[in-house]
Formats: C-alpha cells, structure tokens, sequence
C-alpha cells in the first residue's frame, strides 16, 4: 500500500542569484495512510511552506512530491481535482480564514461548489444536505447557516472552518496552527472536536505547530523543523523522550512547564 | 459625529438629483431662450436668482446644469469604475509580467491629467460634452486602477483565498466571489468623491470652452459668461459657484460619511 | 505601605457603560511578582492599563490605584507623565506595533533616558549602549542604529524591557511580553526579565494567559475572569490545588502535560458553567 505522501529531496526556494531564501531544504518523508503527523518548529522553519506545498498551494522548486503515487509538484491546476478534493486544510487565524462577507453556510459549501473537486465521484452534490450533516457534525446549529463571521467567537470560527474542510469528505486534514490563536478554555473544545473527527472517519492528519505540548497530545509521530531542514523525525514518544538533535533538545526544553 | 458626513452628503446630494429629476419636466422658465429686454435683473419673487446677460432666468439654468452634473458624473464614473477596477483586480491578482504591465500601463494614464486628455480629445474630435465626459473618465481610470489593486493584494493576502484555491475555486470565481465584495466598499467610496472630482474637471472644461457649446446650460458655462459682470452683477457668479461648490462638497462627504459608516462594519467583532 | 495599591477598581467603557472591569482589589510589595491570568475579555489588560493611567477617553473609571501612596486615577497627566518610563514602565506584547517604526532602537531608549534622568546626548548614548548590552543584545551599537523592522522578534522585545528598565523603575508591568515570540526566544527573554527584575530590585505585575509562564516568573499569582478576580493566591496554591471552579477548569483544561494523550481534553465547562459557549 503506498504512502499517502512521499517526500524526496523536496525544496523550496525564493529569491534571485542575489538573495536566496531556502525556505525549505530537502525534505523527506513520508506519510501513512491515518497518521496523526505532526510538524514542529518556530517561525521561520518552513513548515507553513511544506505544508502548502503539500496542499498544492505552492509549488516545490525541486525534488519530487508524490501524493498517492503520483507527482504533484508540478501537476497543472486542471489535473489536481483528486487532491483538492482529498486534501483539506484547517488555517491558524479564525479572522483571516473566512470571508468576511459570504454567509457562513455558502464559506462551509464553497468546495462543493467547485467543477474542479467534481471531477472525484464521491464528493457530496447536495450541498444543502451536506451542510447540514457538517455543521451537526462540528456543533453547530444549522439555523446559523445566513449569519456572517463576525457574529461568531473565535471557537466557533475555527468549526466553520473545520466544517469547510470537511465538506468534501476528504482524506487528509491539514491543519496549521489550528488552535494557536484561541483561548486555552476554546482550545480543548477544538482539539477534542479534531480528534473525534479524525478518528471517526479515519483521516490522516498533518498537524502544523510551534506548541510542543498540543502535538504531543494530538499526534502520534512528529518532525521538528529547523530553518528549513527536517532535523528529527520519529514515533512521538521517541522523540519526545530520546530526541537524538541538538535542536530538538534545546526545544524540548524552552518548553515553560507549570511548576508548582 | 461620524453620521454627521453621511446625512449632511446624503441631504446635498438629494439635492442635486432632485434639481437634475425636477429640471427634466419643469423649470421656471425656458433655460436657453434669450430675453436681452430682461438682462441682469436683481433677484425679485419672479426671478427668484436673478437673471444673467442674455435674460435666461439663472435659477432655470441653474437646474438645467444639474442635469450635466449628473450626466457626466455617472458617465465619467462609470467609464473610470468599469474599466479600472477590473484592471485594478487583474494587476492584483495576477503576478509576473502581465500585471506589472497593466500597471505601468494606468502610471502612465495617471500622468495625464483630466484637462489635458480633453483638450488632446477636442482637438482630435471636436469639443462637446461627450468628448469631455470621456476624457475626464479615462483620466480617472488609473485611480480606480489603483484602488482596486491595493484592495485586491490585500484580499489576496488573506487565508480564505488559499481557502479558495485549496477548495478548487476557478480563478475567475474567486475574484468574483471573494475579491469583488470585499473591494466593493473602497470603490463605492472612490465613486462617490471621484464624483465631485468629475464635476468640478466638467465645470473647468465648460469654463474653458472645452466640452459642452456655449448654448447648453452647465454651471462652469455659466461661471465663463458671469465674468464680464464680476462686479456689477456678482449674482451671476455667485449662484453657479455655490451650486458647484456643494455639489463637489456633497459628494466628498457622502463619500467620506460612507467610509466611515463602512469602516467599522468591515472589522469583526471577536 | 504597599507599593501598588488598588481597591475597588471598576472601569466601564463608552456612554453604554460596557464593564470592563469590576471591584478588583489587590496590592503588590515592593520586589514583589504578582501574575495576572485570564482569556481575552477577562479585563486583564485593562487593569494593567489603568495602573498605568492609560486608558482610553471613552473610560469611566472609578476605585483607587495608589502607586507608592500617590493616586494614579484622574491624576493629570503631568504628574503620570513623570512617573511613567521612570518609576512605573510597561512591556506590551507586540514589540513591532509598541515600537515607532520610524526611529532607531537606540533613540528611543535615549528619548525615555533623556525625558527622566535628563541626561545630555553623549551621556544619554553611553547609558543606551550600556543598557543595550545589559539585556543581552551581541552588537548594541549596531542594535542602537537599527530600526525595528531591521531586528527579530527577540530583539525587539529586548529593545523594549531596554526602554522599560533603564531608569530603574520600582514596578514594570508586562502585557503577555513572550507571548510573540518563538518559544526558545522566550525563554531567554523570560530569564532575562528575571535577572534584570533583580537587578533593579523592581516589583513586576506579570499578565499572561499562558500558566505555565506565569508560573515560571511569579510567586503570586490571581486570576480574573470577567472583569472580576476570582481566585488570588500563590502560585502552588492557585495552580496546584485551586479552590474556584473556573481556576478549576482552566488548571485542567490547560494542563495538557497531564492528559492521556489522544484523549478527550476537559474543559472548562466541566467545572465552571458560568461561562459562555467556546
């Protein structure tokens, strides 16, 4: 059974001959069908990169990304209907993520909407009751499908924003800093609420974050990143336990734990 | 305070629609016909602004000029909104050689200024009040250009357009659907002082002879024949100046009132 | 004496009074570390900024903040002029948005030595490069001529406990300092902030939503929820064995070190229904 995605020497770089950015650097990897992965790292790392990349938001500058077998990196946009509809991602900022100015239920329908996730037989085509079966499955009331974001708190916008990600039945939930920018109270809601999720339709989930403590409870391998290079890569226990990486010791322990 | 710009914008340009509605079925008297016996009256009840040199009761003409304020603030407008925001959106959404084209390309228009274009266009076609709406309009183009390209890399920078393009959304959708309604505020408000500025560039060429022919009513016509009665009869400057300067007035602070009232609603509430 | 005293602070916003904060009452001793927890809306920050005569024209504020016994509510602004960047500074969370984009590093730690001590340019550059070097940055006379957007996140936020510890202030206030930064950033800045609070002998009001962080630096500490304070004590108390039931939940809920991991987290609401829905 082939990964889900494999990773070779994958890089990512901007810039002219003058001032190159190395935003990531020969990554590889790969990930299993159902794996809770998790992506460590501080800003400027690269992950938000790899991650795009691997949602086909950004285009790797080389190496080879396969997603199911087949090379994405360089896939023009009218052949990525199996990946956009498979492949969903969850962003950090509940504010940015949503059109300020669309109904929330047409913001959760929008992948359904579009002729390119069509292409793939199962993604539902009654947007109406598919909205439905998504907002009852993220906790939230169907009647609040006309109201605009800015009448949601901060929690209930990153639901709207896992039910978007879910409307089109995908198999990968990419998610970037989900919860960074709630509240700890609104956090356990939404982590709980991800991980019902991933387990009850079996997703595999990549789980993008600088918060060592959330991957940990959330995920079961991690790679931690470091300025653009995967510098460790293991079952989370392992690393969390034994990391074998300088970089990873120093993270490990910058961590503030609550000491009473 | 704020609401304070939209009423008293609203109210000013009420005004002037209703003066350019009202002047379409009825004014006091007929604007154009000359009645040299009636020359330079004072304002009396019959002519309630007086009358100009050639005996035309001025409040008639007054009204008549509304209707080419209106007239080619809707043209010129319209002709800089639709052609520019469209532009402006293309440039923004677009990267690599295209866009910086299209925007080098509405540089170069934004250093024309309006005047110049309607001379080069009188000269090239003959004045009239469509060469002069079409010029101020294509000289405003850029603005909208602008405008909408800045409005557009903002919408653009933000996750729910990688939100978009991760659901699959077609380009052409996402600037319709995501770009377009968040734009749309910001060019509302340009349309609108952009109006004023349209008036005053028709009043300027009608004053210089650029646009409309003499016998056709506008305001900044009214201003160049009020000249040689500066001081004798001042009542013929004084009335196309007030009307010119509200309306400009009136739409620069509907635009204002209409950012404002805009500007809040656009930030959430979390 | 105290030197932070506040009783009966209440501060509402706007003409419909909208409550920010309501009857807190606390005090901090001189060298003292008192932790401010909450969430967003708890009126933490606005607590810090009353404390620091900085609100808003829009609030109504009525209680009392006394700051080595002198009244800091409806003071005027020439006598909080003096003690703000002097005897009572502030560190924000955002150092890009706290820091004028348009002058150096180094004049504005100058312009807060030169307002208080009064000292002449050349004077005002050695105590800059001084203090600049103090807060751990390599090159200060390099950091000195740079602008903020020229420095990281970690040094800006150094520039700025520069600007809030160079005249030795008696209390610095800190707005979720750390909040921004990488978290390995953070921890360096967080022992510097130690050091530095030591060296000056200086009391600190630490704000945070971050408990582990608050639990770190402080050795008081209260929770607000709110507007209101709702539990105060130490930090083994109010963490390890807390008594209201929103510490309760926040403690559990926060304490993901201590959840099975793949587990269902608890929540807030399973101790504290007196909350709004997440």
């Amino acid at each position: 059974m082939s990964p889900t995605y494999r990773l070779d020497s994958v890089n990512r770089v901007y810039g002219n001959a003058r001032s190159r950015v190395h935003a990531v650097a020969d990554a590889t990897f790969d990930v299993l069908d159902g794996q809770r992965l998790g992506i460590v790292g501080e800003s400027g790392s690269g992950k938000s990169t790899l991650i795009r990349m691997m949602a086909a938001l950004d285009r790797p500058s080389s190496g080879q990304l396969l997603f199911r077998g087949r090379d994405i990196s360089h896939l023009p946009e009218k052949d990525l209907g199996d990946l956009r509809s498979s492949v969903q991602m969850v962003f950090q900022d509940p504010r940015s993520s949503l059109n300020p100015r669309m109904k929330v239920g047409d913001i959760i329908t929008e992948p359904l909407r579009s002729p390119l996730l069509r292409q793939r037989a199962d993604v539902p085509t009654d947007r109406t009751e598919r909205l439905r079966e998504v907002m009852d499955q993220v906790g939230l009331p169907f009647s609040l499908r006309n109201r605009y974001p800015h009448e949601f708190s901060g929690g209930q916008r990153q639901r709207i924003a896992i039910a978007r990600a879910l409307s089109p039945k995908p198999d990968v939930l990419i998610a970037d800093e989900p919860v960074s920018a709630l509240d700890v109270s609104v956090r356990a809601h939404v982590l709980n609420l991800l991980l019902d999720l991933v387990g009850e339709y079996g997703l595999t989930m990549l789980f993008v974050s600088h918060d060592l403590t959330v991957v940990r409870h959330v995920c079961d391998s991690v790679i931690v990143m470091h300025r653009g290079r995967i510098v460790e890569h293991g079952p989370i226990e392992e690393v969390y336990n034994d990391p074998r990486d300088d970089y990873t010791r120093t993270l490990l322990a910058a961590v503030p734990k609550i000491r009473v | 305070m704020k609401k304070l710009s939209l009423v008293v914008g609203i109210v000013l340009v009420s005004i002037v629609v209703a003066m350019a509605l009202v002047s379409l079925v009825w004014t006091p008297f007929d604007p154009t016909r000359v009645v040299p016996a009636e020359a330079l009256q004072k304002p009396s009840r019959r002519h309630i602004m007086g009358t100009d040199g050639f005996g035309i009761d001025i409040f008639s003409r007054i009204l008549a000029g509304s209707r080419i304020v209106m007239l080619v603030g809707v043209i010129a407008v319209g002709i800089a909104a639709v052609l520019g925001t469209p532009l402006g959106m293309f440039a923004g959404m677009v990267k690599g050689w295209s866009g910086t084209l299209v925007q080098r390309a509405t540089d170069i228009l934004f250093a024309f200024p309006a005047l110049l274009l309607a001379i080069l266009l009188a000269a090239a076609v003959g004045g009239s009040t469509t060469t002069g709406m079409v010029a101020i309009g294509i000289a405003t183009i850029p603005v909208f250009a602008r405008l909408a390209r800045a409005g557009t890399l903002q919408v653009m920078s933000q996750d729910y357009v990688l939100a978009a393009r991760s659901a699959g959304t077609p380009w052409l959708s996402v600037a319709r659907r995501h770009v377009w309604p968040n734009i749309a505020p910001l060019i509302g408000v340009q349309a609108s002082v952009s109006f004023g500025m349209a008036i005053l560039a028709e009043a300027s060429l009608s004053y210089l002879g650029l646009a409309t022919p003499p016998t056709v009513p506008t305001w900044g016509r009214m201003l160049f024949d009020a000249q040689k009665f500066l001081f004798n009869a001042p009542n013929l400057t004084v009335w196309p100046a007030l009307a010119i300067a509200l309306a400009v007035l009136g739409f620069n602070v509907l635009g204002d009132g209409l950012r404002d009232h805009l500007d809040p609603r656009l930030r959430e509430v979390s | 004496m105290s030197l932070l005293s506040v009783e009966n602070l209440d501060i509402t916003f706007g003409r419909r009074r909208i409550p920010a904060v309501r009857g807190v009452s606390f005090s901090l001793d001189a060298g003292e570390r008192l932790g401010l927890i909450g969430e967003s809306g708890s009126g933490k920050s606005v607590t810090a900024l009353a404390v620091m005569g900085l609100l808003p024209e829009n609030a109504h504020v009525s209680g009392s903040v006394a700051f080595k016994g002198r009244e800091v509510v409806g003071a005027s602004d020439k006598v909080l002029s003096d003690l703000r960047g002097d005897e009572m500074t502030m560190v924000f969370q955002e150092p890009m948005t706290a820091l004028d984009p348009t002058m150096t590093a180094g004049r504005q730690v100058a312009e807060v030595v030169r307002l208080h001590a009064g000292a002449d340019p050349g004077a005002a550059r050695q105590r800059v490069l001084d203090i600049l070097a103090e807060v751990g940055l390599p090159d200060p006379a390099r950091a000195a001529d740079a602008y903020p957007h020229e420095l990281s996140g970690g040094q800006r936020q150094r520039i700025m406990m520069a600007m809030a510890l160079v005249n030795r202030p008696d209390l610095v206030i800190c707005d979720e300092p750390t909040t921004a930064l990488d978290v390995t950033v953070q921890a360096r800045v967080l022992a510097l902030l130690d050091e530095e609070l030591d060296a000056a002998g200086a009391a600190c009001l630490f704000i945070s939503h971050d408990l582990a962080v608050v639990s770190q630096v402080c050795d008081q500490v209260m929770v607000m929820w709110r507007g209101e304070i709702v539990e105060t004590g130490s930090v083994a108390q109010v963490l390890g064995d807390p008594q209201h039931g929103y510490t309760r939940g926040l403690v559990a809920t926060a304490r993901l070190d201590l959840a099975r991991p793949g587990s269902r987290l608890p929540v807030v609401e399973d101790y504290w229904t007196g909350g709004g829905r997440p």
